[in-house]
C-alpha cells in the first residue's frame, strides 16, 4: 500500500482554481519532491494532505487515514507523521532541548533525544534559548521537532531557504540519513539541485496540475535530450548540439591530436528541464 | 503499541512548559503580577475617604481589583498573545503534532490560575501591610473567594481563548482587546461604586461576567450590612454562580469550535 495515495484532488478559492485534480501515489521509503512556481497549487496541494486544509472533490489516503479524520483517530494519524513548516518562530524563551523534550511527550514512540539532537546537529546548543539561535540553526530544531515523533511520513516544506551552501550540504546529509530509516518524505522546493540530490522521483505541478511525474534524471526528456559539445578553435568558441557526445568528442580529438582546448559536454540541467515545462504556460 | 499520552497529561504538561515561558519573560510578570498592586496603591492614597461605615474605599477596591485581575491576566492576556503566538507559526506547528487542542487550553488555564494566585496572593500582602486592607474571618466567605476565583479563571480563560479568533494580527490584538476590558472596567464598578453609575451603564454591565465577578468579591470583603447598597439589595450569589458558567460555557463553546490555528 502506498503512503499517499491522492485522486482526482480539487480545492478552489472563490474563483480561483488553486489545486484542478492532482493525483499522487507515493510508496512507502521514497523521498518525492513537489515542484511548481509560487502559485501552482503546491502549497495547497501539501497543506490539504496534511490535515490543514479542506478538499473540494478528491480521494486521499495518507497511511490509511483521510487527513480529514477527526478526534482520537486524527491523533493517531499525527502520531505518525511529521511536519516541518515554512516557518515557526514561538517559543523564544525555552531552550533547544526543554522545546524538544517537550514534543517527543507528544508522542506514543519518540525517538531518542540525544540522537535527535546531534542528527540536526543541535547537541551544542541544547542549554541555548531559542531566541538565540541563527535562522539555521532554528531551522535545524524544526527538523528536531518534525522527526522526534520516529514519524513513517515526513513532510518537509522549503526545508533549507535561507541556508548558505555548507549548511545545506548538511542539511542534505540529514535527510540521506532519515532515508536510511525507510522514513517517506515528502519534499517541497525552489531549488531544482536540491531536488536532485535527494528526491527519488520529482512531480512538476503548475496552473493546479501535476505536468509530469518522474526521477530527477529523465524528467522532460532530460536523459534523452540532445548534449551541447563547447570547444576552443583559434580564437572562435564552437558549440554543437548532438545525440552522441561521445563520436563528437572522439572526432575532435583527432581533429586536435589528443587534448581539445576548452571542451566542455553540457547536459541539460534539471532546472533548464523545468524552466521549459513550466514556462509558456501563462502565469 | 505504545499509547498517545492523554489529553490530560499533555494539558499539565503544556502547563508547566507555559508557566516556563511566562517566567522568563520578566518584565511582563512584573507588571503583570503587581499590577494591581500599582494600581490599589495610586486609588488607596487619592481616595482617603469611606464609602459605608466601616468601608474605606481600598476595601472597596480590593475587590474590584481581584475581579479585574481576572479579566486582564485571563481575557485581555490570552486574546492578545494568543494571536501572537499564531503569527509567528508556533499555533499551526502545533496543530501538526498529535497534541490535542484541549491539552493546549488546558495548559493556558494552568497558566492563568498559577498567575491569579501570585497576584492575589501579592494584592493580600500590599493591602494589609500598608492599605489596612482586612481579610474575611468567615469560613464561607473564603469558600465563596475560593469557587469565585477557580470558576473566574477558568470563564476569563475560556474566553480569552474564544475572543482570540477576532483580532486578525498579533501586533492589532491589543489595540481591539485592550479597550473593551478598559471599559468593562469602568462600567463594572471597578473603580467606581456600582451603584453610582448611570442606570443604563450597570444594565449593559450586568450583561458580562466582570460586574458579577466584582459583586461577589464585595460579598467577600465588604461586611454584609453593604449588600443593601447593591442593585438588587442583596449579594445575588446563587445568580453570579449561574452567569459565570453561563460565560465559561460560551467560552468553551467558542474556542473548541472556532478555534483558529493558522492566520488565514
Amino acid at each position: 500500500m502506498n503512503v499517499i495515495e491522492v485522486k482526482g484532488l480539487k480545492k478552489s478559492y472563490g474563483q480561483v482554481h488553486a489545486v484542478r485534480g492532482v493525483d499522487l501515489s507515493i510508496p512507502a521509503g521514497e523521498i518525492f519532491a513537489l515542484l511548481g512556481p509560487n502559485g501552482a497549487g503546491k502549497t495547497t496541494t501539501v497543506e490539504i494532505l496534511e490535515g490543514f486544509r479542506g478538499r473540494d472533490a478528491g480521494e486521499i489516503s495518507i497511511l490509511g487515514f483521510d487527513p480529514q479524520t477527526q478526534g482520537y483517530a486524527a491523533r493517531q494519524w499525527r502520531d505518525r507523521i511529521g511536519i516541518v513548516l515554512q516557518s515557526a518562530a514561538d517559543a523564544g524563551d525555552l531552550t533547544v532541548i526543554e522545546t524538544v523534550k517537550h514534543f517527543s511527550g507528544y508522542y506514543s514512540k519518540p525517538r531518542n533525544i540525544d540522537e535527535v539532537m546531534s542528527a540536526v546537529g543541535l547537541e551544542d546548543k541544547s542549554g541555548a534559548l531559542i531566541r538565540n539561535l541563527s535562522g539555521g540553526q532554528r531551522r535545524r530544531l524544526d527538523v528536531a521537532l518534525g522527526i522526534i515523533g520516529s514519524p513513517e511520513l515526513l513532510f518537509l516544506d522549503e526545508p533549507t531557504t535561507g541556508f548558505d551552501p555548507e549548511a545545506r550540504r548538511a542539511f542534505w546529509a540529514l535527510i540521506e540519513q532519515l532515508r536510511g530509516t525507510g522514513t517517506t518524505i515528502l519534499l517541497t522546493t525552489h531549488y531544482l539541485d536540491e531536488a536532485e540530490a535527494l528526491a527519488d522521483r520529482v512531480a512538476v505541478i503548475n496552473n493546479g496540475l501535476i505536468i509530469e511525474v518522474s526521477t530527477p534524471a529523465e524528467l522532460g526528456g532530460r536523459a534523452t535530450a540532445q548534449a551541447v559539445v563547447t570547444w576552443r578553435d583559434g580564437s572562435q568558441i564552437k558549440t554543437e548540439a548532438t545525440d552522441n557526445p561521445t563520436a563528437v568528442v572522439a572526432r575532435l580529438s583527432a581533429h586536435f591530436g589528443g587534448e581539445i582546448p576548452e571542451l566542455a559536454v553540457i547536459r541539460p540541467s534539471l532546472e533548464d528541464i523545468y524552466l521549459t515545462m513550466i514556462g509558456g504556460r501563462d502565469e | 503499541m505504545n499509547k498517545i499520552p492523554s489529553a490530560l497529561t499533555l494539558g499539565i504538561r503544556r502547563g508547566g512548559l507555559e508557566i516556563r515561558q511566562f517566567a522568563r519573560q520578566r518584565e511582563s510578570v512584573v507588571f503583570t503580577l503587581l499590577f494591581p498592586v500599582i494600581l490599589l496603591a495610586i486609588f488607596g492614597s487619592v481616595f482617603k475617604d469611606t464609602i459605608a461605615p466601616g468601608v474605606t474605599f481600598s476595601q472597596y477596591f480590593v475587590a474590584g481589583m481581584i475581579a479585574s485581575g481576572l479579566v486582564n491576566t485571563g481575557f485581555q492576556a490570552l486574546a492578545i498573545t494568543i494571536p501572537m503566538e499564531r503569527d509567528v507559526g508556533g499555533l499551526k506547528r502545533l496543530r501538526g503534532t498529535p497534541m490535542p487542542a484541549s491539552s493546549y487550553f488546558i495548559g493556558k488555564a494552568i497558566l492563568i490560575a498559577v498567575s491569579m494566585i501570585i497576584q492575589i496572593a501579592l494584592l493580600f500582602g500590599f493591602g494589609l501591610l500598608f492599605f489596612g486592607v482586612e481579610m474575611p474571618t468567615e469560613l464561607s466567605k473564603w469558600l465563596t473567594f475560593t469557587w469565585l476565583v477557580l470558576l473566574g479563571s477558568a470563564c476569563s480563560t475560556a474566553l480569552g481563548i474564544a475572543f482570540s479568533i477576532v483580532p486578525k494580527s498579533g501586533r492589532g490584538a491589543s489595540a481591539v482587546v485592550s479597550p473593551i476590558v478598559i471599559i468593562l472596567q469602568f462600567f463594572s464598578g471597578v473603580f467606581f461604586v456600582f451603584t453610582q453609575l448611570p442606570t443604563w451603564m450597570q444594565q449593559l454591565a450586568a450583561i458580562f461576567p466582570l460586574k458579577w465577578l466584582t459583586q461577589g468579591m464585595r460579598s467577600v470583603f465588604l461586611p454584609d450590612s453593604f449588600a443593601a447598597q447593591e442593585v438588587a439589595k442583596s449579594w445575588e450569589t446563587g445568580r453570579t454562580f449561574q452567569i459565570l458558567v453561563l460565560w465559561l460555557v460560551i467560552g468553551i463553546f467558542f474556542s473548541v469550535r472556532k478555534f483558529k490555528w493558522d492566520r488565514d
